[in-house]
């Protein structure tokens, strides 16, 4: 199908884009990357009556990565942040994920805050940010630029703490601490579908190789990423009781693609999976 | 209505297209450029994939407005200015990669910009660089030896 009719503004810098979508309000639409938005508009599940496209925007495609994480600009698609060395040395867990994000070819158009602000709950980027506990950066007309921690900006399926007139123009993804490793294991009925289910993990090792600190992120169990922290039931080599302990904390539902019994068992085994692969690679640290 | 120049296979075309205009139609409708397909219109079956500035993206999931005054290529752009068939096109057409085409133009797309970012794929990256493209009739294997072959021919070029 084709999208239904609406009004597109092209601001050619931040401060026009902001005063669009204030003007827009409830009415108005961000466009990045398009590659969540434009298919809704295609199956007329949405239908705003503004578009403001920020792909003319200068500056806003920055990727910058140090010693303390990854900050990414509203127009870096996620192939770009996929590529890059330097964001894969300072957070390995954004190319583990990006490499599950759809297709290659849509992640040359997608972009990674694009997808945050989406907030699909079986979606792999908002649970990196939740798991490693980063924040978007909103813009509004006439305000300051505010950071959001992940922990209050998934607020629900596709519903985030970005509201009418706010744009997201960054997000901020933290380095982990020296001695820790990361995964991200999902399952989807084909490749590039969104998960059943899937699980980020970053594990933490102290000097003598106990688990200092281990943390997983799991998404398509809930409303939004569930964090579950699960630093005193790990022991390096075996996950299995910090596996049963995900399991306990996730609300999966039932759909057409799975039971939610199926998306529990799941969960259980990824997370397994993802935390001896997180642990192994602290180990090599 | 919007006015847009886009340069479509070296040649600068103009449109007037409303602001909801797909990239995919305004190929097809208003310049007349048939040759990319559209079937899904919701990204998952790559038909409609053509190189915006080089890099294979979905047409379907992409507004002209949003491309005013970049570059496209169409499969319509993949063979030579004489109409001599490019590498990727010459492999899939020796190696049957394709039986109803209407998935064609998009994997020719896609496996013109994989080789020319990896010139030769391992098989893991021929299956994960097609990933996104969807053909009902051939069961894959053909496309797959294709796009091996292409990039045979292609490093075989003087």
């Amino acid at each position: 199908m084709k999208p239904p009719p609406f009004d597109y503004h092209a601001p050619r810098d931040l401060g026009s884009a902001l005063s669009a979508l204030a003007e827009a309000g409830t009415d108005g639409k961000v466009l990045a990357g398009g590659q969540s938005l434009i298919p809704m508009l295609n199956m007329r599940l949405a239908a705003p009556g503004h578009l403001i496209d920020i792909n003319r925007l200068a500056g806003l495609d920055t990727v910058t990565a140090g010693p303390d994480g990854v900050r990414v600009g509203a127009l870096a698609r996620h192939s770009r942040v996929e590529r890059s060395a330097e964001v894969a040395a300072a957070q390995p867990l954004l190319r583990q994920a990006l490499r599950q994000v759809a297709h290659p070819v849509i992640r040359n158009r997608g972009t990674v805050v694009g997808s945050l602000v989406h907030a699909d709950p079986a979606a792999e980027l908002p649970a990196v940010l939740a798991l490693l506990g980063g924040s978007v950066r909103l813009a509004r007309a006439g305000e300051r630029e505010r950071d959001v921690a992940a922990g209050e900006f998934f607020t629900g399926p596709l519903e985030s703490a970005a509201e009418p007139g706010d744009l997201a123009v960054s997000a901020f993804f933290p380095a982990s601490p020296p001695r820790s490793g990361t995964a991200f294991r999902e399952l989807a009925r084909r490749h590039g579908d969104y998960a059943l289910a899937g699980v980020a993990a970053v594990v933490s090792l102290g000097e003598a190789g106990e688990v200092v600190r281990a943390r997983v992120a799991c998404i398509g169990v809930g409303a939004v990423p569930i964090v579950v922290d699960v630093t005193s039931a790990g022991r390096p080599g075996d996950w299995a009781a910090a596996a049963r302990a995900v399991q306990d904390r996730v609300e999966p539902e039932d759909d057409i693609h799975a039971t939610a019994g199926y998306r529990r068992h799941l969960v259980g085994v990824l997370a397994e999976r993802a935390l001896g692969e997180a642990a192994r690679e602290a180990a090599d640290a | 209505m919007h006015e847009i120049t886009l340069t479509v296979n070296g040649v600068v075309r103009q449109a007037r297209v409303p602001a909801r205009r797909l990239l995919s139609d305004c190929l097809r409708h208003d310049l007349g450029l048939t040759g990319t397909h559209v079937g899904c219109e919701h990204g998952v079956c790559g038909c409609c994939t053509i190189l915006l500035d080089g890099e294979p993206v979905r047409s379907c999931l992409t507004f002209a407005v949003t491309v005013d005054g970049r570059e496209i290529t169409t499969v319509e752009g993949l063979a030579g200015p004489d109409g001599a068939l490019s590498p990727v096109q010459r492999a899939f057409a020796e190696c049957h990669g394709l039986q109803c085409g209407f998935c064609t133009p998009g994997f020719l797309c896609t496996a013109t910009a994989l080789l020319r970012e990896n010139p030769a794929p391992t098989e893991e990256e021929v299956l994960e660089g097609i990933s996104g493209n969807l053909c009902r009739c051939t069961g894959y294997q053909n496309i797959v030896k294709s796009v091996h072959r292409a990039a045979e021919l292609i490093a075989e070029e003087p």
